[in-house]
């Protein structure tokens, strides 16, 4: 962690992919900055400093700066991750630095997820799906802990893009639900509180769209930097969307 | 101006984290079309970043039994120093319950009581408790500090972010339209009643207006007044708190409360929940010794936050704490509690050392040091939520001051607010936008989406040369942290005001050095700093005039709490044409427990010199000449006099 410290500080080169789609006179092209690295420095601390001393015109998107919020999604040296907990002393001293593909590009390294990720919802509906009316007197419905523990690992995912951005398929297929959205489905799947029933859920899951259009390389499952399990929740679609076939 | 500059909807709710979309699902269900204005798509406000879960008096657990909403309420009047609306701290105790519940409803997978044998951490004791059987599978606790029980609900170590993804995933059901990625900068409005907003789109630049019938501003905490010195996140400027001040005529309320948080891992400031005292996490000097068993012998680590932010201050005054290059920190432990425990139940803390420090808790101690956390102040509002001195306008959330924290809030009764307050103003808005119509003038909002694109083009139009505005944020930064921060005392405050006042001057003066078309990032900053530093002078302001200390305010110059002449809330306006800002003061509330120790810190104050009774005689009075509307139900019809006696 500390290897900056205490030595001479190396000589970081940043390339970074710029365009700004708002100004006319702006083409696409790589730029490079210099810094000198700092201990603890993360790209999110070397990006403000490239903005602040460098080029304010750069454009990047960050918020909690602590690896929850999923704003930062980026191809650090082509492999997509999160810059705000990204240390520069576990980077080579060439840093390259393009935006997430698949998104629409709002300018330089900033990309709009968002709307990815509202669409996506959207398409999968996303909840949960009830009859039951919220009853303010009475008490929780039981869960068991171990189920609740189970949904949580899948709700975890902060939909930064990083494993969607990784996927071959979604990025040739702007309706495929990508690894982030058969995981949003696999959460409501195992989720009591949705009523949804298997002949439902077929319908969303097993199309060219779903989990049948996933080819299983698991580029997706390598790069989620929340560590989601997403090759056992692929695995969970694909015998769930086989023994409702068989049934 | 073209039809996409001038939007109008029913409730226009600017903000997007669980205050906000709390209120917008309200007000949809009732029939109302509402607008969201977010910074960021909603799921990436700062509630995400809430670990450690939210206060609702269940009492589902062993340690939670017996729990009731009456010793919430105890519990969160005392935290706050008796600086809190005991009756808005009757209704949140009260309402707590069923928001967890609802957001349970929601889809949050809160994590559930285990019947039978579970092995816990208490006061760095492990300790094997019977859970009872009948209680398996409800909604379990955890203890935070402040609480006579265990009592804050969780979702593993990521309940805001389960919380928020389940209130956004009912937005989106609902099909309220989000406009994200869009910064309000002014409120459009004629001095009595507000009409929506003016918001700047951070895709284009552009700006546009959205009229209302109800305009609620939930824009979450202002912790970057602080500069870099605080746990929240870099959208957390306090834009929302500031164009309600600029109307010159709604107060902020106690901006002088500021909430630093014990445990902010050193030196990038990412928080540390409390989450990690509560399951049994030590603090130790430079010499590992836990200073908090001579500090606090009952509560130890677990006395309030302003209480164990003070002993670590002054553990490193003392020359205790642990010195580096980048500052004095001290350490947590979490050794004890075992790799398990903090690969599943705190597996979000886990992960902040890793990947920002290099450490494992299971092997390393952790660096931490008290920082910045949370706004008490904010946009002062009644019970419903509705601002003083200006119809239509709203608060919820972090932003307010609804005020059930006072003068320090409890971990986990933040979260919970978001929620409560959330549905209560959310309904005030709803009921308000049905009782009106939109009879506004057109001209009035375009003149308000004129005047912004003005002011945004004056910054452009400057050129030569002045100070930059970055270097402008990190002096108010450094200002705030030292001048303002833990322990204050009349001539830093006054240094710090005056300093603050000459960077708002230098705001004037300052130059872009970046002119390119669309949102323009340096412009984005430029525009938030001076609103950024109007919170700031006021902050200051407010604690330089307050001479006493209470809850998180702390005067060296003056350590007693002041229950003779400070027993009351500070509001400060600031017309913009104003060089200066305004102070007046009003009564905290109605007060149904009377101050006196809290529990945890100094046991001695200056004592109230007039009975409760006299003091309750003219409290909606005298709030009411302050410009406190009235309520949908008369002030002070929830307070449930005397109740708390029975549970102490
Ligand atoms: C790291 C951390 C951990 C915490 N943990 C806990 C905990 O465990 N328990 C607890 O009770 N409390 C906790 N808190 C406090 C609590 O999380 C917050 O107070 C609460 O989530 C605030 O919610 P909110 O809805 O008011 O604001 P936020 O969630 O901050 O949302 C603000 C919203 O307003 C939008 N916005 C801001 N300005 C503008 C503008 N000008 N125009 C348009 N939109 C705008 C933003 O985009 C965002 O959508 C924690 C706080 C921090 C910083
Ligand atoms: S495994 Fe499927 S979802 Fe994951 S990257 Fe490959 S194709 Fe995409
Ligand atoms: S699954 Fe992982 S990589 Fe994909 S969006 Fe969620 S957190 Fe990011
Ligand atoms: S800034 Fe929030 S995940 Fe990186």
């Amino acid at each position: 962690m500390n290897k900056a410290r205490g030595k001479t500080p190396r000589r970081l080169t940043f390339q970074v992919f710029r365009y700004n789609p708002q100004d006319p006179e702006s083409n696409p092209r790589m730029q490079s900055f210099e810094l000198d690295e700092a201990p603890y420095m993360t790209l999110y601390i070397a990006l403000n400093q490239i903005r602040e001393t460098l080029d304010p015109s750069l454009q990047f998107d960050f918020a909690c700066r602590s690896a929850v919020c999923g704003s930062c999604g980026m191809m650090v040296n082509g492999r997509p991750t999160l810059a705000c907990r990204t240390l520069t002393s576990d980077l080579s001293d060439e840093i390259r630095l393009h935006p997430l593909p698949v998104f629409e590009l709002i300018g330089d390294l900033s990309v709009d997820t968002g709307k990815w990720f509202r669409q996506m919802v959207e398409r999968t509906e996303g909840w949960i799906h009830t009859q039951r009316d919220f009853d303010p007197a009475a008490p929780e419905q039981r869960m068991d802990d171990d189920l609740a523990q189970a949904i949580y690992e899948s709700d975890r995912c902060i939909e930064c893009g990083c494993c969607v951005a990784s996927c071959g398929v979604a990025n040739l297929d702007q309706d495929f639900a990508g690894p982030a959205g058969l995981n949003r489905l696999a959460r409501f799947m195992m989720d009591p509180r949705d009523e949804r029933t298997d002949s439902d859920w077929f319908e969303v899951v097993s199309t060219e769209d779903g989990v049948f259009g996933c080819l299983g390389l698991m580029a997706c499952h390598d790069v989620c930097p929340k560590d989601l399990p997403l090759l056992e929740i692929h695995a969970y679609l694909r015998r769930k969307m086989l023994t409702t076939k068989l049934a | 101006m073209t039809h996409s500059r001038l939007r109008s909807t029913d409730v226009l709710v600017i903000g997007g984290g669980l205050a906000g979309e709390r209120c917008a699902i309200e007000a949809a269900a009732a029939g109302h079309d509402v607008v969201i204005l977010s910074l960021v798509p909603p799921r990436r406000s700062h509630s995400c970043a809430a670990q450690g879960g939210m206060q609702a008096a269940l009492g589902n657990c062993i340690m939670g039994e017996g729990d009731n909403t009456t010793l919430h309420f105890i519990d969160t009047v005392r935290g706050s120093d008796w600086g809190a609306d005991q009756e808005v701290a009757q209704i949140f105790a009260e309402e707590a319950p069923r928001a967890v519940r609802e957001l349970a409803h929601y889809g949050v997978p809160w994590t559930r009581v285990r019947g039978g044998k579970n092995r816990y951490f208490i006061k760095g004791a492990q300790l094997e408790i019977d859970e009872r059987e009948e209680t398996d599978g409800l909604m379990m606790h955890r203890d935070f500090g402040g609480t006579a029980k265990w009592r804050t609900c969780y979702a593993a170590a990521g309940s805001g972010h389960a919380a928020l993804y389940a209130l956004d995933s009912e937005v989106i059901k609902l099909g309220i339209t989000v406009t994200d990625r869009a910064e309000a900068v002014a409120l459009i409005h004629d001095g009595n009643r507000c009409w929506g907003a003016v918001a700047r789109c951070l895709r284009t630049g552009r700006h546009f207006a959205v009229v209302a019938k109800a305009t609620v501003i939930a824009t979450g905490g202002y912790g970057r007044i602080y500069g870099q010195y605080t746990t929240n996140a870099t959208i957390n400027d306090g834009t929302g708190a500031a164009i309600a001040l600029n109307t010159g005529v709604v107060p902020l309320g106690n901006m002088e409360a500021v909430q630093f948080h014990p445990t902010a891992l050193a030196p990038s400031g990412i928080l540390i929940s409390e989450g990690a005292r509560g399951d049994g996490g030590y603090l130790l000097d430079k010499n590992l010794r836990r200073f908090m068993i001579d500090a606090e012998p009952g509560k130890q680590e677990l006395a309030s936050r302003d209480v164990v932010s003070r002993h670590m201050m002054r553990t490193m005054r003392d020359g205790h704490g642990v010195e580096t290059p980048f500052g004095t920190h001290l350490w947590l432990d979490l050794r004890h509690l075992g790799g398990h425990h903090l690969e599943t139940k705190l597996r979000e803390i886990t992960e902040i050392c890793r990947d920002f420090a290099g450490l494992d808790p299971a092997r390393d101690l952790i660096p931490v040091e008290p920082t910045q956390h949370y706004s008490m102040g904010g946009i002062r509002v009644n019970k419903d939520g509705h601002a003083y001195g200006m119809s239509g306008l709203f608060a919820a959330g972090e932003v307010a001051c609804w005020d059930m924290h006072g003068f320090n809030r409890l971990g986990g009764n933040s979260q919970a607010e978001t929620v409560v307050a959330g549905r209560i103003v959310g309904e005030a808005a709803a009921d308000f936008a049905s009782g009106t119509s939109l009879n506004v003038n057109t001209g009035v909002a375009i003149a308000a989406v004129r005047s912004a694109e003005r002011h945004a083009a004056s910054w452009l139009a400057r050129s030569g040369s002045g100070p930059d505005v970055y270097s402008i944020r990190d002096a108010m930064g450094e200002t705030m942290i030292d001048k303002v921060g833990i322990f204050r005392s009349g001539d830093q405050l006054q240094e710090a005001v005056d300093r603050l006042l000459s960077l708002l001057a230098d705001c004037d003066r300052a130059v872009l050095r970046s002119k390119v078309p669309g949102m323009n990032p340096e412009l984005s900053f430029a525009l938030r700093l001076k609103n950024m530093l109007r919170l700031a002078v006021v902050t200051a302001m407010g604690a330089l005039a307050r001479t006493e200390s209470r809850g998180a305010h702390y005067r060296t110059d003056y350590p007693l709490r002041n229950d003779t002449n400070w027993l009351n809330r500070t509001l400060v306006r600031w017309p913009e044409s104003a060089s200066e800002p305004e102070f007046t003061y009003e009564p905290v509330g109605p007060i149904d427990v009377p101050p006196g120790f809290r529990g945890y810190g100094r046991d001695d104050q200056l004592e109230m010199e007039v009975s409760v009774d006299q003091y309750n005689k003219d409290v909606f009075v005298r709030q009411a000449t302050e410009g406190r509307l009235e309520s949908r139900e008369p002030a002070g019809s929830r307070v449930r006099w005397g109740e708390w006696q029975e549970h102490v």
